[in-house]
């Protein structure tokens, strides 16, 4: 990874008085592939499009290069975007749409029908130049809204949510080729998404955002792992969240019983948020184990059965490829590996309940509405 | 089946109040005004109202032109405008169209008029009267003034519907505002541009009564003189010849002007 980009400082937006940023404070790194992820009206898109030049910031800073580039129009930087629905010209076609930029730019012809082949081969779309944009597969339109951008050899490239209108199976593949695209061509990519899978697989670095404000940075391992709070627990995969308290370093207490774990750097009995990830928990006969609980539900989810277990009234989801029967006793241990204790935040207490448990719980996030 | 019956009604309407009319107009102009025997004598006198078919289109011609270009930025303030405004402003634009439209030529003649209100203020102010009214620029001025909201509705309407994205699209690729208006708002509002054009010209080159009110002989239309077959000569042969001939002058007219919008989108024609 390069050195930083992009820095953006105390960044902060306001529409009619209503604050949509709240102090992004936020450094971008030169090749890296960077995500804005978090739900609707975070602020994730306002701020590519600030970074775009389509917003002006109500106060703080965008650096390029060093440069502040608050007001530099979006036709004076060296960012392109890739727009959510993409937003091709209809009436021009496949090849005109790509050679756009590079027309604006005045190139002779000879360059620009060089690279515009150049791109049309990266995202496979040879054959298709003199299609109408409008006769195109929403795929096909992505690649032609991908190449349209690339041809111009950004030193950014701003993706809105650009697998949004595209189903599954081709989601999974466009999500592999952009991250090739983005290796082969060593581009700087910003990529805004609600799904936190696409954002797992394809970033170097997340940016988990809610309510205007950044609620942690780290690499995919990190967020996933190591979550801040209760809410980047719950987006990011499912959570099972506890109140506990630390009673000092490596051991918490939580349902009444202490146990080992791997966190320390909290005050004597501090109150706090602990994490257990569905997947990590175990089953063992109710002798070995920790706790026992009674299955309450079990959905085939494919992979892996999710099943909810009542312990004392709370309600867990966890995650195992065996089949439990409802209504059958079951124990579980848990190993201080599978424990992450997180401080309190204004978060607490929100997340991580299965309790109103039903199969929809896993959509969150699936609505891809415009946000401001 | 049943849609069929339900265009029952425009049907009927279409062949009493259309082609019944359309084939009178037919039959008469392909028959004598006095035998009553068909004669081709009447097209025959197409080559007399030669220059008068021209004077028709070059004026209709100038009027859709000045439509256009005092039409395109108002009708593009407006798409630019918030969604409410833009209710008012193209209730505001409409308005004049509440007005009988003979009431608004005549509100010309008024004011252009040798001792009209113009002139008496030119007067007023120590200066010769000027000749404003009777001339080629008068009737453009009133087919400009009747047909304007014409242009500006088909345009409003275009360029309302462009996608907000294109523009930033544009001006991401590079474009400054000039070059977002000359390589996508101005060809995107080419459908708009063309029915503009077409519901200006059509009724302009038809038009008698603004020529009559606001023009002097030397600006006789081909409608001045189709009226006046029918009105005053009582040739309604020669009139229905003529008419003829100008209806397949503007269907040509339609017909070469939406080669120039883009095929899906769909043309509005009178």
């Amino acid at each position: 990874m390069g050195k930083e980009l992009i820095r953006l400082t105390n960044l902060t937006m306001e529409f009619d008085g209503e604050t949509v940023l709240d102090g992004i404070n936020l450094y971008i790194n030169d090749h890296e592939f960077l995500t804005l992820l978090g739900p609707s009206g975070c602020g994730k898109t306002t701020t590519l499009r600030i970074i775009g030049g389509f917003l002006t910031p109500t106060a703080g800073e965008v650096r390029f290069d060093g440069q502040i580039i608050n007001d530099l129009p979006p036709y004076r930087r060296k960012i392109n975007t890739v727009f959510q629905r993409y937003a091709l010209f209809p009436h021009l076609d496949v090849y005109d749409n790509i050679a756009f930029g590079l027309r604006i730019a005045k190139l002779d012809e000879v360059e620009i029908d060089r690279r515009v082949q150049e791109m049309l081969d990266i995202v496979s779309l040879r054959g298709f130049e003199s299609r109408k944009v409008t006769q195109l597969s929403g795929g096909q339109q992505q690649r032609v809204a991908i190449a349209r951008a690339l041809v111009n050899r950004p030193k950014v490239l701003l993706l809105d949510e650009p697998l949004g209108a595209l189903d599954l199976r081709l989601r999974k593949d466009m999500q592999n080729e952009l991250k090739r695209i983005q290796q082969a061509l060593g581009i700087t990519f910003i990529y805004v998404t609600h799904d936190q899978e696409e954002a797992l697989s394809m970033s170097d670095t997340i940016v988990v955002m809610d309510k205007g404000r950044i609620q942690q940075i780290g690499r995919p391992e990190d967020i996933y792992n190591e979550p801040k709070n209760a809410f980047v627990a719950d987006f990011i995969g499912e959570s099972n969240i506890l109140d506990g308290v630390m009673l000092e370093d490596y051991k918490v207490e939580f349902f009444g019983r202490k146990f080992q774990c791997l966190d320390k750097g909290f005050s004597p009995r501090e109150p706090v948020d602990v994490v257990i990830r569905p997947e990590d928990i175990d089953f063992v006969p109710p002798a070995e184990a920790h706790l026992t609980g009674t299955v309450t539900a079990i959905t085939f989810k494919g992979m892996q059965y999710d099943i909810i277990v009542d312990f004392k009234g709370f309600k867990w989801l966890i995650q195992t490829t065996d089949h439990q029967p409802i209504g059958k006793r079951v124990g579980i241990r848990l190993n201080p590996e599978d424990i992450h204790v997180m401080k309190k935040s204004e978060y607490s207490g929100l997340f991580g309940d299965y309790s109103s448990y039903s199969a929809e719980y896993d959509e969150i996030g699936e609505e891809d509405g415009d946000e401001a | 089946m049943k849609h069929s019956r339900l265009l029952l009604p425009y049907t009927v309407w279409m062949t009493v109040f259309t082609l019944i009319p359309l084939g009178v107009v037919v039959f008469y102009a392909f028959t004598d005004s006095l035998t009553g025997a068909f004669t081709l004598a009447n097209l025959s006198h197409l080559e007399t109202y030669l220059p008068i078919f021209l004077r028709s289109i070059f004026l209709s011609l100038a009027s859709s032109v000045i439509c256009l270009l005092v039409g395109y930025p108002v009708a593009y303030t407006i798409a630019q405008t918030k969604p409410s405004r833009q209710r008012l402003l193209s209730m505001l634009l409409m308005l004049p169209m509440c007005m009988s439209f003979l009431l608004r030529t005549l509100a010309w003649v008024a004011m252009l008029e040798d001792t009209g209100i113009l002139n008496r203020f030119i007067s007023a102010l120590g200066l010769k009267p000027l000749p404003l009214i009777r001339s080629n620029g008068a009737v453009i001025l009133g087919m400009v003034y009747n047909y304007l909201p014409y242009m500006i509705t088909p345009l409003y309407t275009v360029l309302m519907k462009i996608d907000r994205r294109l523009v930033e699209a544009a001006q991401d690729l590079g474009c400054n505002s000039r070059q977002v208006f000359t390589r996508v708002i101005l060809p995107l509002s080419v459908p708009g541009i063309v029915s503009g054009v077409t519901m200006v010209f059509v009724p302009a080159v038809s038009t008698f009564y603004i020529s009559q009110k606001l023009g002097s002989p030397g600006t006789t239309m081909i409608g001045d003189v189709i009226e006046s077959q029918f009105k005053t000569a009582y040739n309604p042969n020669l009139g229905a010849a003529l008419s003829l001939v100008m209806m397949v002058m503007i269907f040509l007219c339609i017909g070469f002007m939406n080669r120039f919008s883009d095929q899906q989108e769909e043309v509005m024609t009178p």
